[in-house]
């Protein structure tokens, strides 16, 4: 077959070699197809930069700025006067403060308070404005809903923010493990919530905002945090809601707690 | 298009090369800072909240 197949072949090129040189015809500079074909090709580029953008860059770029206003308002947050380190402190037996003092609600996208969850990164600080319109809230952060209680209050303290894009302050919230730390920092101290479990819900249940979530008519004695997101990832399909209940309360004048002082007091 | 748009630059090849690169990163740069940002506005973000 190969040898067959090798001698009709030979022909046809001694065939071409024998015809006369042929002009070379000029190229077309342009051919609608050719240019259609790049611009498409181009167009394919700008949406993948695009997604690239809005789903990595521009996540890094933005959740970079709200860490450092963040920050910033921790700072300010912070008492001028630190409490004396001199004070003997033994971490085994927590001072207990009393009942955490709760402020009033603050005005509409004043930011009040710093949310810190230290799984969500080591470095994880954002700002919790009053209100969950997308700007300028959830554009900046972390957003309150406005109708439901404020930290250290019994009740539900329910807060959203963006899973994916806008800094994704919410990006890893299905990665938080019972009984990891979320700490709420506003001008009167330090809240501390402890992870308890996720819910995956339809966008129709406010429920999960009541004073005892999903429970409505029931008198809320225990004290809550509620975080809600989006899912699935990239998806407004769905919410995922991450439930914490309240542990402990230390004033500003205490200094931050232990796990996350040393961003709390500017990454000193 | 691409290609007559390339020989349609002018001087050697370094200087082509680097008019290339200008071009892209001034694009680039319009885009990240205008047009992706615009986009998103149009496009919307996903809904994180609850609500009836």
């Amino acid at each position: 077959m190969t040898s067959q197949g090798r001698t009709a072949e030979v022909p046809e090129t001694v065939d071409m070699v024998d015809r006369p040189v042929r002009p070379t015809r000029i190229p077309r500079r342009f051919s609608v197809i050719g240019v259609l074909g790049e611009l498409l090709i181009t167009a394919g580029v700008f949406v993948f930069l695009f997604l690239g953008w809005q789903l990595w860059l521009n996540d890094l770029i933005v959740g970079a700025s709200q860490r450092d206003e963040a920050l910033e308002l921790s700072q300010q947050f912070a008492p001028q006067t630190p409490a004396p380190t001199s004070e003997p402190v033994d971490p085994t037996t927590p001072i207990d403060y009393g009942e955490p003092v709760v402020a009033a609600a603050p005005t509409k996208a004043d930011k009040f308070a710093n949310i810190f969850v230290p799984r969500f990164g080591a470095d994880f600080v954002r700002t919790i404005a009053q209100g969950v319109d997308q700007s300028p809230m959830l554009a900046d952060g972390v957003g309150h809903y406005p109708d439901t209680q404020m930290p250290g209050e019994v009740g539900n303290f329910a807060v959203a923010g963006h899973r994916t894009t806008h800094g994704a302050p919410f990006n890893q919230i299905s990665e938080l493990r019972v009984g990891d730390p979320i700490y709420v920092q506003t001008a009167d101290g330090w809240y501390t919530y402890r992870f308890r479990s996720l819910e995956y819900v339809r966008p129709t249940s406010v429920d999960v905002l009541l004073p005892v979530p999903r429970a409505p008519g029931i008198d809320a004695v225990d004290r809550m945090i509620t975080l809600t997101s989006c899912n699935p990832l990239l998806s407004a399909a769905e919410r995922i809601i991450a439930y914490g209940v309240f542990e402990s309360w230390q004033p500003a004048s205490a200094g931050p707690p232990a796990d996350i002082a040393a961003l709390a007091t500017g990454g000193a | 298009m691409y290609a007559a748009l390339w020989r349609s630059l002018p001087g050697p090849i370094w200087v082509r090369v680097l008019i290339v690169v200008l071009v892209v990163v001034a694009v680039l740069t319009l885009c990240v800072y205008v047009v992706f940002p615009l986009v998103d506005a149009i496009i919307g973000t996903p809904e994180v909240t609850v609500e009836q």
